[in-house]
Parts: C-alpha cells; sequence; structure tokens
C-alpha cells in the first residue's frame, strides 16, 4: 500500500506522477479514518484543509513549479504547535475550541515546501508527561500493543507514524517527548540542538529546554523533515543564526569509519531493561564491525539530571503557564471577581499533573526556597554541560539506551510520578545541556516482543553527525533483521 | 524528609490562581513531599564554586529594527476572546467595590 512507503518514496512516486498529492492524501485520510479508532492518535483530522493544500501543490506541480523535496508528501501535527484556524488544544481542556489566528515558524515553514498538514496529534497536556495518559482527551494506543503506552508527550505523532497513518511528524522535546516515543514505537525522532529549530507558534511549556524536530519512520526522511523546519527564525529570539547543519547530506554519507562513539557509563545497568540492553550492546557490536572505535565515557553528573530538570521544568512551567487567564483566549470558568475567575477557570482547566508541576514551580520558586531548589538545579545544570563538553572531547558522538524501558501498560504508572519521571533518564541531560540527539530503533527486546530506542547525542549544532551514525547504523540493522523493524508490527484494521 | 502541609499547599494554589478541593490538598500534599526529597538531591553538587546555568545559549539581548511590520488584526486577536466589547477584552472586575 502506499501509505507504508517511506515519505523519500512517496515524494519519488509524486514526482515521477506516478501519483498525484490529492491521491497520497485521501489515502492518509481514509487509513486515519480505518484505523485511528484503535490507536486514537489524532485529536483532529483536517481532512478539508489537506485535501485544498494537497490540490494546491498538485497544481503547481502541473505549472512546472519547481517544488521542494517533500511537497505533497502528508505529515502529521503535534497539538502542541499552532496552525492558524484549525483547533490546537495542547491535550487540554484550557484551549478547547480554540482556533489560533497565526502559523507557527514550523507549520508555515512546512506550508511553503507544500508538506500536507493531515491533522493535530494527541499529547500529555502541555507535553507534560510520558505516556500521552495526560491528555486530558483520551489516551493514545501503541500500535504494536494496543493495551500499552506510545510514548510521551508526543505519543500521537509517533503512533501516527508507527500504525502508517502519516509518514512524517512533527514533535516537540522538553526532555525526551521526541525521542521516548520515538523508542518505543520503533519510529526515528530528533532533538534539533536548542535554537535549531524556531519556538514561535509553539505553545511554551518550558522555555530553556522546549524543542520541536522530525519524526519519521526512517533517518533520510527525518533529515529531508529537519531541513524543512530548521534555520534562523528572526520571530524567536532564541533562534540561532547559523546555517542548518547539513543532515540530508549526512543522512546520506552514512560512514562511521574512524569515528570515536563514546559510551556513557551511567546510563545503562541498573534500571534499564535487560532485551534493552542486550539491543543496545548489539548495535555497538554493528558499529564496531563499520569501523567505529567504541570508547567508554563517564559523565558522573548525569544522576543529577532528573533532579534538576524536574526543579527547573516545573519552574518555568508555573511561569509560562500563567498566561492562561482566562482573559484573553481558552476558557472562562465561574463569575465573581477577575481572581475567581480565574482561579475556578485554571481548577477546572488544567489536569492532574501540569497542577502538579505548577504547585511545584511556584513552591521552587518562592523566596526562601529558591536557592536551595531552581537555584541548585542551575548549577547542576552547568555540570551536566561540562560533562559533555569533557565527553565531546574524548568521543564524536555519545551514545545510550533512548528509554530504559519497552512500552508499559496503559494505566501501570499513572499514579507513580517518580517511576513515571525515570522513563526519561537517558533523554533529558541533552536537553538541559542544549545539545542535539536521536532516537532510532536498536530492535525487538526478548522478553516482550516490543521495540528498544538507540539515542545518539551530538555537540551544539553538530546535529549531522546524528544523522550520519544513525543512517549507517539503520542500515546495518536492516541488513540483519531483513527489512526494517516497522514490518514486523502487527497489522492494524484488519478485522 | 521534606514536610509540605496542607495548608503550604493551599497557599501555593493562592499564588498559583488554581482553586483547589480539600481532597486535592491532601493528595498533593504527600506527593509533593516525596518528589521535593527526590529533587533535593541537586544541593548535593550544586557547590559555592558552581555558577548556574539559566539557558542553554550564551545569548543576552537580541534587537530587531525599530521597523512597522504586519501584525494581528483587533479582530484576529480577539477572535478567541472569551468575551469582548468594543474591539477590547472584557474581564471580570478586577478592583475591588470601594
Amino acid at each position: 500500500m502506499i501509505y507504508e512507503k517511506n515519505a523519500t518514496e512517496m515524494a519519488t512516486a509524486l514526482e515521477k506522477g506516478e501519483i498525484s498529492a490529492v491521491e497520497l492524501t485521501r489515502a492518509h485520510l481514509d487509513r486515519i479514518a480505518a484505523v485511528d479508532g484503535e490507536v486514537k492518535a489524532f485529536l483532529y483530522v483536517d481532512n478539508e484543509g489537506a485535501l485544498a493544500q494537497a490540490r494546491d501543490v498538485d497544481q503547481r506541480r502541473k505549472s512546472g513549479e519547481k517544488l521542494s523535496p517533500l511537497a505533497g508528501v502528508p505529515l502529521a501535527l503535534k497539538d502542541v504547535m499552532v496552525q492558524q484556524g484549525v483547533p490546537t488544544t495542547c491535550g487540554s481542556k484550557m484551549l478547547e475550541g480554540w482556533r489560533p489566528p497565526y502559523d507557527s515558524t514550523v507549520v508555515s515553514r512546512l506550508k511553503a515546501a507544500g508538506v500536507i498538514i493531515l491533522g493535530k496529534t494527541n499529547m500529555d497536556e502541555f507535553a507534560m508527561g510520558s505516556s500521552t495518559e495526560n491528555s486530558a482527551y483520551f489516551p493514545t494506543h501503541n500500535p504494536w500493543d494496543l493495551t500499552r503506552i506510545p510514548g510521551g508527550s508526543g505519543g500521537g505523532s509517533s503512533a501516527s507514524l508507527a500504525a502508517f497513518e502519516a509518514p512524517l511528524a512533527i514533535g516537540t522535546d522538553t526532555g525526551g517527548s521526541i525521542r521516548q516515543p520515538a523508542a518505543v514505537t520503533g519510529t526515528v525522532g530528533v532533538k534539533p540542538t536548542y535554537g535549531g529549530v524556531s519556538r514561535y507558534g509553539l505553545v511554551a511549556f518550558s522555555s530553556s529546554l522546549d524543542q520541536a524536530g522530525p519524526c519519521a519512520r526512517n533517518v533520510l526522511d527525518a533529515a529531508y523533515l529537519h531541513e524543512v523546519i530548521g534555520g534562523y527564525d528572526p520571530m524567536d529570539s532564541t533562534s540561532i543564526s547559523a546555517p542548518i547543519p547539513p543532515v540530508v547530506a549526512a543522512a546520506k554519507n552514512a560512514s562511521v569509519k574512524g569515528m570515536k562513539i563514546g559510551v556513557i557509563k551511567e546510563l545503562q545497568g541498573d534500571g534499564y531493561q535487560a532485551g534493552v540492553l542486550k539491543r543496545f550492546n548489539e548495535s555497538l557490536e554493528e558499529l564496531a564491525k563499520l569501523g567505529a572505535e567504541i570508547v567508554e565515557v563517564s559523565c558522573p553528573n548525569f544522576e543529577y539530571a532528573l533532579a534538576a530538570y524536574y526543579l527547573i521544568a516545573p519552574s518555568e512551567c508555573s511561569s509560562n503557564l500563567a498566561r492562561f487567564d482566562a482573559m484573553r483566549y481558552g476558557i472562562r470558568v465561574g463569575e465573581g471577581s477577575a481572581e475567581e475567575v480565574m482561579n475556578a477557570t485554571r481548577e477546572v482547566g488544567f489536569g492532574k499533573e501540569v497542577k502538579r508541576r505548577i504547585i511545584l514551580g511556584t513552591y521552587a520558586l518562592s523566596s526562601g526556597y529558591y536557592d536551595a531548589y531552581y537555584g541548585s538545579a542551575q548549577k547542576v545544570r552547568t555540570l551536566i554541560s561540562r560533562d559533555f563538553e569533557n565527553a565531546f572531547t574524548k568521543a564524536d558522538v555519545l551514545v545510550s539506551p533512548t528509554a530504559p524501558t519497552t512500552a508499559f501498560k496503559i494505566g501501570e504508572k499513572s499514579n507513580d510520578p517518580i517511576a513515571m519521571y525515570l522513563n526519561d533518564i537517558a533523554t533529558i541531560p541533552t536537553n538541559l545541556a542544549g545539545v542535539c540527539g536521536i532516537s532510532i530503533p536498536s530492535g525487538l527486546a526478548e522478553e516482550d516482543g516490543l521495540p528498544a530506542g538507540f539515542q545518539i547525542m551530538a555537540g551544539a549544532m553538530k546535529d549531522d553527525r546524528l544523522y550520519q551514525v544513525g543512517a549507517a547504523l539503520e542500515v546495518a540493522l536492516n541488513s540483519k533483521w531483513g527489512a526494517p523493524i516497522l514490518s514486523k508490527a502487527p497489522k492494524l484494521g484488519a478485522k | 524528609m521534606s514536610k509540605i502541609s496542607r495548608d503550604d499547599v493551599a497557599n501555593l494554589a493562592r499564588l498559583a490562581r488554581i482553586e483547589m478541593t480539600p481532597a486535592e490538598l491532601d493528595h498533593l500534599s504527600s506527593e509533593l513531599s516525596v518528589i521535593l526529597d527526590a529533587v533535593a538531591r541537586v544541593q548535593e553538587v550544586a557547590g559555592k564554586d558552581v555558577p548556574p546555568t539559566s539557558h542553554p545559549l550564551p545569548i543576552t539581548n537580541v534587537f530587531r529594527a525599530d521597523e512597522n511590520r504586519p501584525s494581528l488584526t483587533p479582530e484576529q486577536a480577539l477572535s478567541g476572546a472569551p468575551a469582548q466589547e468594543e474591539q477590547r477584552f472584557k474581564v471580570p472586575q478586577i478592583l475591588g467595590e470601594e
């Protein structure tokens, strides 16, 4: 089926005229209609908008216009990214019914490139979570096993890829929300260097950590999408004013000969599932066979990363989410003074995890506790950046398992915040330091037959290295398995 | 063991402008105590000699040229407002009666 192809294959078929953008978009909308009742990846499907965009691309192609490489290829957009006129909720009741009056920079760039936006994907409320169970609407189901979580916060985006509802998706990653969902669904997800992709129009959770990035079913597709959405944007004052690293060329180069690959000692062992570690070690062997030198590096302060993150992110969120005041947009509940309306609206509009983090952040920032909590966390952030700097003098890229386990059951960890937070133990350090990371599938864990992820990290603006190493490993593993890992996923919609 | 009392949480909720039921206050005070114990670990390594990092990029002020540019129309800016009047956001009473 056409929807099982990769984005680059679809792009080639479009360019050769074997299929039109309208036909390709219809095929995906039909697929969504057939399987999303089970998967529940989408909060909103923009049937008419997507088809109108596709008709426009077909028109432009017919008129001989030179189009971008991904023109006419469909994509699923995480609901934290605003798109003009299309409902944007961030998985929260607070924004139910809101239609943004402008496009985020990522959306403007997707539209300019002719990428077809199919709809908005489900997520943990305001991107806070690791399972998509914190969505105020419904949980999303992992296409590998519908009783399990698809990761989070971007579980809708990862599930839409694994369910073949879209070949490309946009995610955002504050502590692992692109990479961990990719790991547990057997897909590819990239957190670019902080400042590499504009945050304009990305509803803020933790501004010094948030970063949007590409999600796909293979490394080259992700690289093409990265080049569409990345690059300097004057509308984001934290956007880096430099050319996008050559990620597509790097994905095509796919060679690790002579590269030094650093295994982070602290990101393995206790707490990591045996089957996940086994696939991780096998992947290292593949990289060694391809001519890479595997070295061990130590990042002693990484053990404090999770604690620092759960002070910094809630602190920033308690400030960022103050904007939801029931005055200018979003829902308004109750009567009386402005303060009473605000209190009542925020009680009803925010879910459990969001409230927990706002209260934690309010505490960490309050006078008397600021130095002990937020101040100390900022110092740990410095130590973690130093650990990375040190490690990057010994290796070109660093690697670890992406997530400590495969996908767990829906409901299994929802009453234990600390256990839930541990999902991000290996992904959080990159966010704190502002460096980049990718997750690619490393195989299926023996115990449960579910996908495991291999994480590659590189220094700031060295995103091309993620793609170079990721593509090399992908080729080696696909040949070892005989086919891409997703071909082993159970068929959906068969009944 | 950090101890966050029910009154502490009630005060934080008031500062954060979130109404909370008695059940929520009970639940959060026990949960926050556990979470704070876990995150207090940052104090073990945060020595006086370590400078803080608030942001991954070493940027201070970012300016653009002071030129008029297209922006949202009043209608667009008000399009999501819960209430509006005379091209303004209509909000509940802010000041007291006196």
